[in-house]
């Protein structure tokens, strides 16, 4: 065979390294994966019967986004939507200004260990608890209505805001901020002139991108009565009223899809 | 340069007279609307409950704590379907969220005037919507289970994911894929050889990235019926079983630090 000869003058053919390159640990983490795919498959239950009956109300629901009702809720609409927006403006504004100095208080290079550890340990517990599961405490301990959302959503910006801010102060240009303290500047000039230039094009994009998630948050934080929303748009699901929802949905990306833009023109300008 | 004459003497100024005013203007607006924002929430709010919250706060804690340690037992299955939720979700918006990336992306995708405005599309509406306004919708869908929370996790899914690929894909290096078409491949092979391994420890680190994401969120999703720990939540919450809910806190909580823990280190060992 002429094949052959070609492929031992050439020596072995070249094949793609694999991706895990400890044989052993590669087919254990195979095997593994599929003994857990099969466990999991195993144990869940599908009533395709009842997927089946589904599909129908799907295939309406995606008609629905064809020719969705703005009209026929207007005010439920425009209240939920309005308070949303209000939440978002309101938490996110609160937010950023509480994550600032916790995220100043977050750095290393600035902090001392104390102070550190606070902060670090506030960021920590805000970013362990979701939204909605704060939101459920927070209704139970103020009650129903658009404070409770709106404290979430300062509780959960503080922590994703402190953290990233923390982040970038810690990876700053030292020299800089090493300059300003040399020119005799007391703390608080020294992180007006030495820090704050420096984090500032990337604290605003941050907050620009929060702004974005809060608005998307908030839309939930009504399932379970914290504003918004969210309470109309279960009760147009409860009802089966997907014209009223797809409406609303589509409200949703719209704003989003906006935000998304407009944070996109701000960054590209501080940056 | 903008420079203030008094006396004779000029001092600097870093912005000229115009352009402080219409700073200051743009600063007016933004604290009248956020005063406006407050003003609509303390409206909708009862402030005697909110004068009440310490109280009822303490109550709270007093009433869940200790934490009924026994009812773990009847945790586990939950957990197991939370993880399944997360899990399978995840691989299932990965397998989708592929080819979307390929035709998101400006280098890969298809026509540039018709195929990629309906990916980018499918991203923006999937990333818009919160997986439990999906849960909601499935739910009404094809009934309640662990069917409806895989499938909500897919759809939030997938707009991450790709998302976050096609941004790695329109990133690669041209050279490479340049130098696989000069041998002669085909467009599958200049793909497989040229694009995939320069986007796959960046695809990796989001598949993980999103796992961690996604159990967060799969611990939540009971709350609307779509399994997972988040049903025993909800019914804890129904009955008012404090001590139910503090114990089932303390387990979401564990979940979300654990699957923190591991992807950080999965993610470290890739890239």
């Amino acid at each position: 065979m002429s094949h052959l000869e070609l492929e031992d003058m050439l020596g072995k053919g070249w094949r793609k390294p694999p991706f895990v390159s400890n044989p052993k640990l590669r087919w254990s983490l195979i095997l593994g994966s599929i003994a857990y795919l099969a466990a999991a498959f195993m144990s869940i239950e599908v009533d395709w019967g009842r997927v089946y009956v589904g599909l129908d109300r799907g295939w309406a629901f995606i008609l629905a986004f064809a020719s969705p009702d703005f009209t026929g809720r207007a005010s439920d609409i425009w209240t939920g939507m309005l308070e949303s927006i209000v939440m978002t403006v309101a938490a996110s504004v609160v937010g950023i200004l509480i994550s600032i100095p916790i995220g100043l208080g977050a750095a290393r290079n600035i902090a001392p260990l104390p102070i550190y550890l606070v902060c670090r340990g506030i960021v920590a517990i805000s970013r362990a608890l979701q939204e909605i599961i704060v939101a459920i405490l927070l209704v139970a301990i103020f009650g129903f209505g658009p404070l409770a959302g709106f404290l979430t959503l300062s509780f959960a910006t503080i922590g994703f805001l402190s953290k990233l801010l923390a982040e970038d102060i810690e990876a700053m240009d030292k020299a800089q901020a090493e300059a300003i303290k040399a020119s005799g500047a007391r703390w608080l000039q020294w992180i007006n002139y030495g820090v704050q230039p420096q984090v500032m094009p990337r604290l605003v994009g941050l907050s620009m991108y929060r702004i974005d998630i809060n608005f998307r948050e908030s839309a939930i934080l009504g399932l379970v009565g914290a504003g918004g929303i969210g309470a109309t748009l279960n009760t147009a699901f409860d009802r089966y009223e997907y014209d009223t929802a797809a409406a609303i949905l589509i409200l949703i990306i719209g704003i989003v899809m906006s935000l998304e833009y407009l944070s996109g023109i701000i960054r590209s300008k501080v940056q | 340069m903008p420079v203030l004459e008094k006396g004779g003497a000029q001092t600097w100024r870093r912005r000229t007279a115009g352009e402080s005013l219409f700073r200051w203007f743009g600063w007016l607006i933004g604290v009248a609307i956020f005063v406006a924002c407050w003003q609509r929430i303390s409206e909708a709010t009862t402030w005697f409950f909110v004068w009440d919250a310490p109280r009822i706060a303490g109550d709270i804690w007093t009433r869940a704590t200790p934490p009924r340690w026994e009812y773990i037992t009847q945790l586990g299955r939950p957990i197991w379907d939370t993880l399944n939720i997360a899990t399978l979700g995840t691989l299932i918006a990965i397998c989708l969220a592929v080819p979307v990336a390929f035709m998101a992306a400006r280098n890969t995708t298809p026509s540039v005037l018709f195929v990629r405005p309906v990916a980018l599309l499918v991203i923006v509406s999937s990333r818009s919507i919160n997986s439990l306004i999906w849960a909601l919708l499935l739910i009404a869908i094809i009934g309640p289970g662990v069917f409806a929370g895989i499938i909500a996790i897919a759809i939030r899914s997938i707009g991450f994911c790709a998302k976050l690929l096609y941004e790695a894909i329109e990133e690669i290096d041209h050279a490479q894929v340049e130098a696989i078409s000069a041998t002669g491949a085909s467009r599958w092979q200049v793909m497989a050889y040229g694009i995939v391994p320069q986007i796959l420890p960046a695809f990796a680190g989001i598949a993980v990235f999103r796992w961690d994401i996604n159990i967060r969120e799969s611990t939540v999703l009971g709350l609307v019926g779509a399994g997972g720990i988040g049903l025993q939540l909800s019914a804890s919450l129904n009955v008012l079983a404090w001590p139910q809910v503090s114990l089932i806190l303390l387990v979401i909580l564990a979940a979300v630090l654990v699957s923190e823990w591991v992807s950080a280190k999965v993610r470290g060992a890739i890239i």
